[in-house]
């Protein structure tokens, strides 16, 4: 597989403005001429389909929701980081680069992040420009808060909605091209494939969810913005229930690489699990981390109430091993921390696999008014959860699944190893390395869609030869063929156990074996394990109904079935990477402090995976990480 | 947190598409945590049915955290059910008690036609935004973000208004079927920004206009949608809709054109199928 990140020469500063001036244009009058596939709704897919839509592109946009407002970015809390340094406390388009560097275990491509830092400011102009109602300060100026990961206040936000208000945003402006005749917006389809014509992207095979036809879409290029593989974990993940792997893994086996798939990021406070009945687990913003202090008892075993242990008998751990960052500890070391002291018999509630995040001194210091107007949707939502008052007695956390570093290999234009096949926001693998700051997601989703796309598939348009594509090609056609004969096979098993079943099954190997602390020997166990379930599934799976209807339960099973093969890649990445890096811990390669060992020397580098073939090992390739700016240190957060 | 149990009889609405009739069916359910939500209780009850060979029961759900938007059904003659500024997905089975009857049915309204069981389709939702519920700003237009303060109370009930998840359930909720209360939430964040001013007249005129169009009803003040918003929305925003679309109104239609030519039809047939 050739990798070439196209990442331009030159001084970092100037390297995004270079690349602007060296790409192709196309003219005004010649946009139109020009179909483009937006494949999901989420930040990322609705602002790319908004952007382009205003650029005079003709655009059709898909998402698998009966609407696309419901994309699941909508459920981010916390906020979107912009190097604005509007709080005068030594934020600059630098540190926010070099913050997102470091935080990503330097895993990450200096000119993408460097990039990244410099439209964050072009994000917060245009989303308030949109009418986003951003929290603000009594002279009616912009606020903002600091977050984990980070010493300097910068992230922008609206309460515990940012993620809704700035989809909201991005949705409004879709709409507006909508009913501007630029996009043709067609909810509740889901991708079953990817069509190429002469090895270039042009087209999508979906199934129309309501009636359950299959239906053909070409256009000149294909862009996949359909978020992360969280589920993989499920129930152990924060995801939403329809979020899936399905289009990325489509597009991987038709050709597309998959970078990083071990880069899951594992987020330190969640509502913990209490029962199997459980779908998924709830999110509790890290911004909660400003103001809650997490600790467990000192004693192992202690089972008193938290409100009768005293303080001298608390344990704030993060602040005692991490005192200059302290509870705002980025979030794979917060992570890591809860787990080792529940693995002590520390761990807190009925299951022992929760650490309390208190609010009592915070209360007692801003008082409960404060506290309510920082935080009162989550409280809200914590208490109708766990029937249990936070403002009384401390939350209990623990982590869970919560976002995919790993996604579709891309060069500097997004673009994937298929020319034409454009990937965005989570679904790529490009800005993160091994671990995401807090704040940062709803920042790159936002960059790809308003700021890169639109410059980078210009180029790809003006600069490519493609071929007059309709339909009624033959790709199309057997796709089709492909994609009819894989539904009718689900059908044919007609066996005993239900898809929820075998994803949480999934799930549960998952988490146990190749989840926030991993080692060789469960890597293995997990692979193997992964590999039984997807042949008890193709041999035991029920499936009500027919394909030609509403029917839920086929759009599960589809969905768990790429889930099956495509765990088995992310085992394998885990095992490949020689280190311990970010969120990918493996027991083998610690300091004497626990804490992750990398290996620059062997280890930096991209891992990129091409598809083998059906039952072949993948084809592994890499792509070398130059830092030609910053120093690898270690990564300290004490 | 309680182990705790509880058996249920559900008279669900099952439909199997748009020209079915529709009837209520009764199922037992026995056994569900106090714990789970009740989304949770409907999958656990699909999984039994679809392992008895039966059909399972359509719904719509996504981030099952409150914020989607997704889920919703009526409960008990109620939508999202009887706990106060609760999603379906935020509502709990700790609140009903060992052997009650829930009836359980999808959002009724002209505008919302059923897909299947639950399922209903909001696609005119969609199309009330798109007859001007935004901003007119391309990407790349826009000044410096703090060139133009906001006053910090506006700022808040503009936030407050723009909380709406777009559910449908003040629809549901109204004896008219209107959506005045959607209307009036969006109209209400744009018009207390100041980016929201110069096009608020014509804004407020195209989204009624839209609204009436689509086959929602009147607002006669019943104000049931305010007591069902999931989100808390009051009806305070329905009376700054009413201000808005009064003071745009009595203007000229030369000084607001509404419609430029043709856009009408171009609406009406809906550029989205």
């Amino acid at each position: 597989m050739q990798l070439d990140a196209k990442i331009p020469g030159g001084p970092l500063e100037t390297k995004w403005d270079r690349h602007r001036f060296e790409l192709k244009l196309v003219s005004p009058a010649n946009k139109r001429k020009f179909d483009i596939i937006v494949v999901g709704t989420g930040l990322a897919g609705a602002s790319a389909s908004a952007a382009l839509a205003e650029l005079g592109y003709q655009v059709k946009t898909f998402c698998i929701q009966d609407t696309p407002r419901r994309a699941h970015s909508i459920a981010a809390q916390g906020g979107i980081n912009a190097a604005k340094n509007y709080p005068n406390d030594g934020d600059s388009i630098w540190r926010l680069f070099y913050d997102t560097i470091k935080g990503g275990d330097f895993r990450a491509r200096e000119g993408n992040v460097y990039r990244l830092a410099q439209v964050s400011n072009l994000i917060i102009d245009h989303c308030v420009a949109q009418g986003i109602p951003f929290a603000r300060e009594y002279g009616g100026l912009l606020a903002n808060r600091s977050f984990g990961g980070a010493q300097v206040s910068r992230t922008f936000y609206a309460k515990g909605q940012t993620g809704q208000q700035l989809l909201l945003g991005c949705y409004s402006a879709l709409m507006r091209q909508v009913a501007a005749g630029q996009v043709t917006m067609l909810p509740r389809r889901e991708v079953l494939d990817l069509v190429l014509v002469n090895g270039q992207a042009r087209g999508i095979v979906v199934r129309n969810l309501i009636t359950g036809a299959i239906e053909r879409h070409a256009a000149h290029a294909v862009v996949l913005a359909t978020g992360g593989y969280g589920n993989l974990f499920q129930p152990f993940t924060t995801n939403g229930m329809g979020s899936n792997v399905g289009a990325a893994w489509r597009a991987y086996k038709r050709g597309a690489g998959f970078a990083n798939p071990c880069f899951t990021q594992i987020h330190p406070t969640c509502i913990p699990m209490h029962g199997d009945y459980q779908s998924k687990l709830t999110l509790m913003s890290e911004s909660l981390r400003n103001d809650g202090r997490v600790w467990v008892p000192k004693q192992a075993g202690d089972q008193r109430r938290p409100e009768d242990i005293p303080e001298n008998e608390r344990d704030y751990y993060l602040e005692r091993i991490y005192p200059s960052f302290g509870n705002l500890s980025p979030r794979d070391i917060a992570s890591r921390a809860a787990k080792f002291q529940c693995d002590q018999g520390k761990g807190v509630g009925a299951t022992g696999r929760a650490v309390y995040l208190d609010f009592a001194d915070a209360i007692k210091r801003l008082g409960r008014a404060e506290i309510a107007a920082r935080y009162g949707n989550l409280f809200q939502m914590y208490e109708k959860i766990t029937g249990e008052d936070p403002y009384q007695t401390p939350m209990m956390i623990y982590p869970a699944s919560h976002y995919a570093m790993g996604g579709l290999w891309v060069d500097y234009n997004l673009m994937s190893t298929i020319p034409g096949l454009f990937v965005l926001g989570e679904a790529n693998f490009s800005d993160h390395g091994a671990n995401r700051l807090g704040a940062s997601a709803l920042m790159q989703g936002l960059a790809d869609g308003y700021f890169v796309i639109p410059y980078t598939i210009g180029g790809y348009l003006a600069g490519t030869a493609l071929a007059e594509v309709n339909e009624s090609h033959q790709s199309f056609t057997d796709a089709e063929m492909e994609v009819n004969a894989k539904i009718s096979r689900l059908f044919q098993i007609r066996g005993s156990r239900t898809a929820a079943s075998f994803q949480i099954d999934l799930g549960h190997i998952m988490w146990e074996y190749c989840g926030m602390s991993r080692n060789d020997d469960n890597l293995q166990k997990g692979k193997k394990l992964v590999a039984d379930l997807r042949q008890e599934f193709w041999e035991n799976l029920t499936l009500p109904g027919s394909t030609g209807e509403f029917n839920q339960s086929l759009e599960k099973a589809s969905r768990v079935a790429d889930f099956l093969e495509f765990g088995e890649l992310v085992i394998t990445d885990a095992l490949a990477r020689r280190e311990s890096c970010g969120c990918h811990f493996n027991e083998a390669f610690q300091t004497e402090e626990k804490e992750a060992k990398r290996d620059d020397a062997q280890m930096c580098h991209v891992a990129v995976w091409e598809y083998g073939g059906e039952g072949q090992e993948p084809i592994f390739a890499k792509e070398p990480l130059v830092f030609e700016f910053v120093k690898l240190v270690e990564r300290s957060y004490k | 947190m309680s182990p705790e149990t509880i058996n249920l009889t559900l008279k669900v609405w099952r439909q199997h598409g748009p020209e079915d009739q529709g009837r209520f069916t009764t199922y037992q359910a026995d056994n569900i945590p106090t714990d789970a939500s009740f989304l949770e209780m409907l999958d656990i009850v699909n999984e039994r049915l679809t392992v008895e060979g039966e059909d399972p029961i359509a719904f719509d759900h996504d981030c099952r955290e409150g914020i989607c938007g997704m889920c919703g059904a009526v409960i008990n003659g109620r939508p999202h059910g009887p706990e106060k500024e609760t999603t379906l997905c935020q509502l709990h089975m700790r609140g009903f008690q060992d052997g009650d009857t829930i009836v359980i049915e999808p959002f009724r309204a002209r505008a919302f036609p059923v897909i299947k069981d639950l399922a209903v389709d909001r696609r005119a939702l969609d199309k009330i935004i798109q007859a001007g519920g935004f901003i007119s700003v391309n990407t790349g237009q826009a000044p410096e973000a703090n060139s133009l303060p906001v006053p910090k109370a506006n700022a808040e009930l503009a936030f407050d208004a723009a909380t709406c998840i777009g559910c449908g359930a003040c629809v549901a909720a109204c004896p008219n079927a209107s959506a005045m209360l959607f209307v009036g939430a969006k109209i209400s964040h744009l018009a207390l920004l100041p980016q929201g001013r110069p096009e608020a007249a014509k804004r407020a005129l195209a989204m009624v206009a839209e609204m009436d169009r689509l086959g929602f009803g009147n607002c006669t003040n019943h104000k049931e949608c305010q007591v069902e918003c999931p989100k808390g929305i009051n009806i305070t925003n329905i009376a700054r809709l009413n201000r808005e679309f009064i003071k745009a109104a009595v203007k000229s239609a030369e000084e607001i054109p509404i419609f430029p030519a043709g856009q009408p039809e171009a609406l009406a047939m809906g550029a989205n199928e």
